[in-house]
């Protein structure tokens, strides 16, 4: 236990020593949060989006109306043919054509059944998938404007109904699965420079003999970063709530104790990237290959896993931030509770203990 | 029984025999010293005896303990610099003690006082709040074994510590080995220099993994076959390939004169007719002691 | 032999804040001498190498390497000198002769000359049988008779070596010595820095550097005579702690 505190202690005057570590712990959870949450927001705004008006009423030019002023929608530059609406989206001077059949009119009078036609240009899903969701939102509140205030539920609904995010703002989405991120780049970034580092200064042979276990000298080396790793969420946690106003619905607690865990997960896999690692650099590089791709791409937190390939599917599983990014939305934005994430936890968990397993065994007493 | 011992070790890279059938013994409270030049194995017959390099075959033991598999009982009673400098150059003099101190258990009143002795002999006092990479060269070198020596270590295994040092740190380096070694620890250091074998109880030639010769430094240099001389005239070109001309002789520029190696069971007055013929006067031949240099170059062409 | 001076340097200083690394040193080494630099670590010995072969600028003093001034024609220094330090400069995966014809590219030689420029000292040097492999691969001695091959790649009249037979084998360095005195025959200067004792004892003239200043020059066996040592490694001892305890005092 007291050579645990000496591992420790040093460990954290190392990072404070250390400027580059220091810019690593700050710098980057800020300037991630910037990056995902602002500049590659899913917000999509001013969709670009032609209109086909065969009705010609004063209701279908309302219609167009709330369409443009919208900040959704804006009106290109060119207008679409009539006849071949299609010839709009593949110069790509629109991304969606809305097509309004004559007849609305009556149908909004009558309150018949009536269908608007839409053409949205798929090969941007995001947007596609945004043009789906705006235009309907648009259109049914259309529709109720349109009604007088004495009738009652109208025979027309387009229901679009928004759970959970009912602002639709794409960053209280993004912003809980970012802290899941960062937290697992920063943790296996810092454990494997920091072992490395001994390697290249040529502690590591000293270390190795004296009279300290290797499971000493990786809880020595991990209890620091987990400090270090939770401030770094706290962090992400307080500027997602200032800058994005990201609600936080759930328990705080909860939230720690998950994060302990999938914390813990992190700094298995940045030590077991230095057992097998010479360098600094090697050990960096390899860290942000391991942790960031497949933390962003197989955890559900910008690509839907249920969409992808079988393989992948199966991969998915033994990322922790899978299992991290469906805890943390859950907690921050529908106050889920313990039962809920019992599963997810669970799993984090006994990944948890295999990655330290694994580190642990993998940990070279020998230097050739 | 030998405190340290090594039987036929063998150790390889790829196809290199890193360390080729290597022996020795050391008793306790010798200095044992392994000489040889970069490569020569040196560092891998430490680390093998410092548990860090798993032998092919062979066996290292210290203290009755194998090297291997006992190494956790051997930690305690060892102290080990390797040859890279190996502090943490972003942690004071007093904080790189305090750390293996306490890797080592040292705490309390026992590191205060073992603090106070190893600053007294190191000289490092006014710099404990010095970061260790702001040290000199010979200063960071006292610091690596003030580190080594927390624990009060029986035996010390020192990897060529004295490696790009100039000639006073050096000297005063062996000066705190001779000091350790009457308090009893048993020392085995490596090094390049030849010098620093006369310092040595015993000494041993390593080269290509192999053990040239081993002995005390009064002994050693008996083991040159031959005799040396000092030819004290202008050393061109010329005048040293006349006497390379000469049967049994071998001639060597050394700094304003020449050095002449004659073969085993060849004198000067067997070839000074020779001499005499290729114009030079045996008169001004000086006969002079081979050096260990001399010593390992013979060995190293005979093995 | 011409014996016009191949360095002079006179009450040359270089300064880092306040610390004195280079302090108003004054020297003369001849044309095709042999000079042994010596002196403690962070004596001042690199500082004073670097100065001279350009890389540095000197903060007082004044200095000529080859005839040309250490201050305005450091381009003209750098052509007519080699350099190599303690360090090896070659590129670990490059063989032998693809460091060579780099290095000869580099000092602007075509490709015809290089080659045979590149014959010509494998020929001198010895470097036949491993001038086709990766240098990584190399053992130390054979690297640093490359690494000579680099330096002496354009013909400098004038060698600077620092510490370049740290842990070579004692053939190795034999040869590596011999090839040194049969440059200084031909009339290049060698300028050299080491901590062995008995290789300063080669050297036709050696000085010994302490805290920024040079406190003997003169023949290693003159040297040894006149402070009545046993050998070099005793007198270099015994001047610098003479130093240290008369700073002590003062």
């Amino acid at each position: 236990m007291l050579k645990l505190r000496f591992l420790a202690h040093k460990e954290f005057r190392h990072i404070l020593r250390d400027p580059r570590s220091l810019a690593i712990v700050v710098v980057m959870p800020i300037m991630m949060t910037f990056l995902y949450g602002y500049a590659i927001s899913l917000d999509v705004e001013n969709i670009m989006i032609g209109v086909v008006d065969y009705d010609n009423t004063p209701e279908s030019r309302q219609l167009i109306d709330h369409f443009y002023g919208s900040a959704y929608f804006s009106k290109p530059d060119a207008s679409p043919v009539d006849g071949d609406p299609e010839r709009i989206l593949l110069s790509s001077e629109a991304k969606a054509v809305l097509i309004i059949r004559s007849g609305f009119a009556r149908a909004l009078h009558e309150r018949s059944d009536f269908s608007l036609g839409m053409m949205v240009d798929g090969s941007d899903n995001t947007v596609a998938a945004a043009v789906q969701n705006y235009s309907s939102a648009i259109v049914s509140k259309f529709a109720l404007d349109q009604l007088p205030v004495d009738i009652e539920i109208p025979g027309i609904t387009i229901s679009t109904q928004v759970l959970y995010n009912p602002d639709l703002k794409s960053s209280h989405f993004f912003v809980p699965g970012l802290v899941a991120i960062i937290l697992m780049m920063i943790s296996a970034l810092l454990t494997s420079i920091t072992i490395a580092r001994e390697k290249e200064t040529g502690t590591m042979e000293q270390l190795l003999t004296a009279p300290v276990t290797p499971v000493q000298i990786i809880i020595g080396k991990i209890a620091p970063y987990i400090g270090l790793a939770l401030l770094d969420g706290i962090l992400v946690l307080v500027f997602a709530k200032i800058i994005f106003k990201v609600p936080f619905v759930g328990s705080y607690m909860l939230l720690l104790l998950f994060g302990l865990v999938y914390v813990s997960a992190a700094l298995s896999i940045g030590i077991l990237i230095s057992s097998l690692v010479k360098t600094q650099q090697v050990a960096m590089m390899s860290a942000l290959v391991a942790t960031l791709l497949p933390s962003v791409m197989l955890s559900g937190l910008i690509f839907a896993i249920r969409n992808m390939p079988p393989v992948l599917q199966g991969l998915a599983h033994i990322v922790p931030a899978k299992y991290f990014v469906t805890i943390i939305r859950g907690i921050m934005l529908k106050g889920a509770g313990l039962q809920t994430l019992a599963l997810n936890g669970l799993a984090l968990l006994a990944l948890m203990g295999v990655l330290m397993a694994i580190a642990a065994k993998k940990f070279n007493t020998r230097i050739d | 029984m030998s405190l340290v011992s090594v039987e036929s070790l063998s150790k390889s890279y790829r196809e290199i025999r890193a360390v080729d059938d290597f022996s020795f013994a050391v008793d306790q409270g010798e200095i044992y010293a392994l000489v040889g030049p970069d490569g020569a194995g040196k560092t891998t017959i430490i680390r093998t005896l410092c548990g860090l390099i798993n032998p092919d075959s062979g066996v290292a033991m210290i203290d009755g303990l194998d090297c291997q598999r006992k190494f956790e009982s051997i930690k305690p009673i060892l102290g080990y610099m390797p040859q890279v400098f190996s502090l943490y150059p972003d942690l004071t003099v007093t904080e790189n003690l305090t750390f293996y101190g306490g890797i080592y258990g040292v705490v309390g009143e026992d590191y205060r006082t073992r603090v106070e002795y190893l600053y007294r002999f190191s000289n490092l006092k006014p710099f404990a709040d010095r970061r260790a990479q702001a040290l000199s060269g010979g200063m960071k070198q006292k610091l690596a074994l003030s580190c080594a020596l927390m624990h009060q270590p029986r035996i010390l295994i020192l990897d060529e510590p004295t490696t790009g040092v100039d000639p006073l740190s050096r000297r005063q380096f062996w000066e705190i080995l001779l000091e350790l070694k009457k308090q009893g620890v048993t020392i085995i250091v490596s090094t390049p220099y030849m010098d620093e074998v006369a310092r040595s109880d015993r000494a041993c030639f390593v080269f290509k993994g192999k053990k040239l010769a081993e002995g005390t430094p009064a002994a050693l240099p008996g083991l040159f076959e031959g005799s040396l001389y000092f030819c004290d005239c202008r050393p061109t070109v010329q005048t040293l390939e006349a006497l390379n001309q000469v049967s049994n002789v071998q001639a060597r520029r050394f700094g304003g004169g020449i050095h002449v190696y004659l073969r085993k069971d060849v004198t000067l007055p067997d070839i000074a007719t020779e001499l005499t013929r290729a114009g030079f006067d045996t008169g001004g031949f000086r006969p002079i002691r081979p050096d260990l240099e001399d010593c390992f170059i013979q060995l190293m062409e005979e093995s | 032999m011409t014996e016009r001076p191949a360095v002079t340097i006179d009450n040359l200083s270089r300064h880092f804040d306040s610390f004195k690394a280079v302090d108003g040193i004054s020297l003369e080494v001849t044309s095709g001498e042999t000079f042994g630099f010596l002196g403690a670590n962070g004596a001042g010995k690199t500082t004073t190498i670097r100065m001279l072969c350009g890389l540095l600028a000197p903060t007082s003093g004044s200095g000529t390497v080859a005839g040309f001034d250490i201050y305005r024609q450091a381009e003209e220094i750098k052509k007519s000198i080699g350099y190599m330090s303690q360090k090896f400069s070659l590129y670990p995966d490059l063989t032998g002769k693809e460091n060579l014809s780099f290095y000869g590219a580099a000092y602007g030689m075509n490709g015809s000359s290089i080659a045979s420029r590149t014959e010509e000292l494998a020929e001198r040097l010895d470097l036949h049988d491993f001038i086709d492999r990766p240098t990584r691969s190399l053992p130390v001695g054979w690297r640093q008779r490359l690494a000579l091959g680099v330096s002496l790649l354009h013909r400098p009249r004038i060698l600077f070596l620092d510490e370049p037979t740290s842990g070579v084998d004692p053939v190795f360095r034999r040869k590596f010595w011999k090839i040194l005195y049969e440059l200084a025959e031909e009339g290049v200067t060698v300028f050299v820095t080491t901590h062995y004792m008995d290789e300063a004892e080669y050297c036709g003239r050696i000085s010994i550097m302490h805290q920024g200043k040079i406190v003997e020059v003169g023949q290693p066996f003159e040297l040894i005579q006149k402070h009545r040592a046993e050998n070099l490694e005793e007198l270099f001892i015994n001047l610098i702690n003479g130093r240290e305890a008369a700073n002590a005092e003062a």
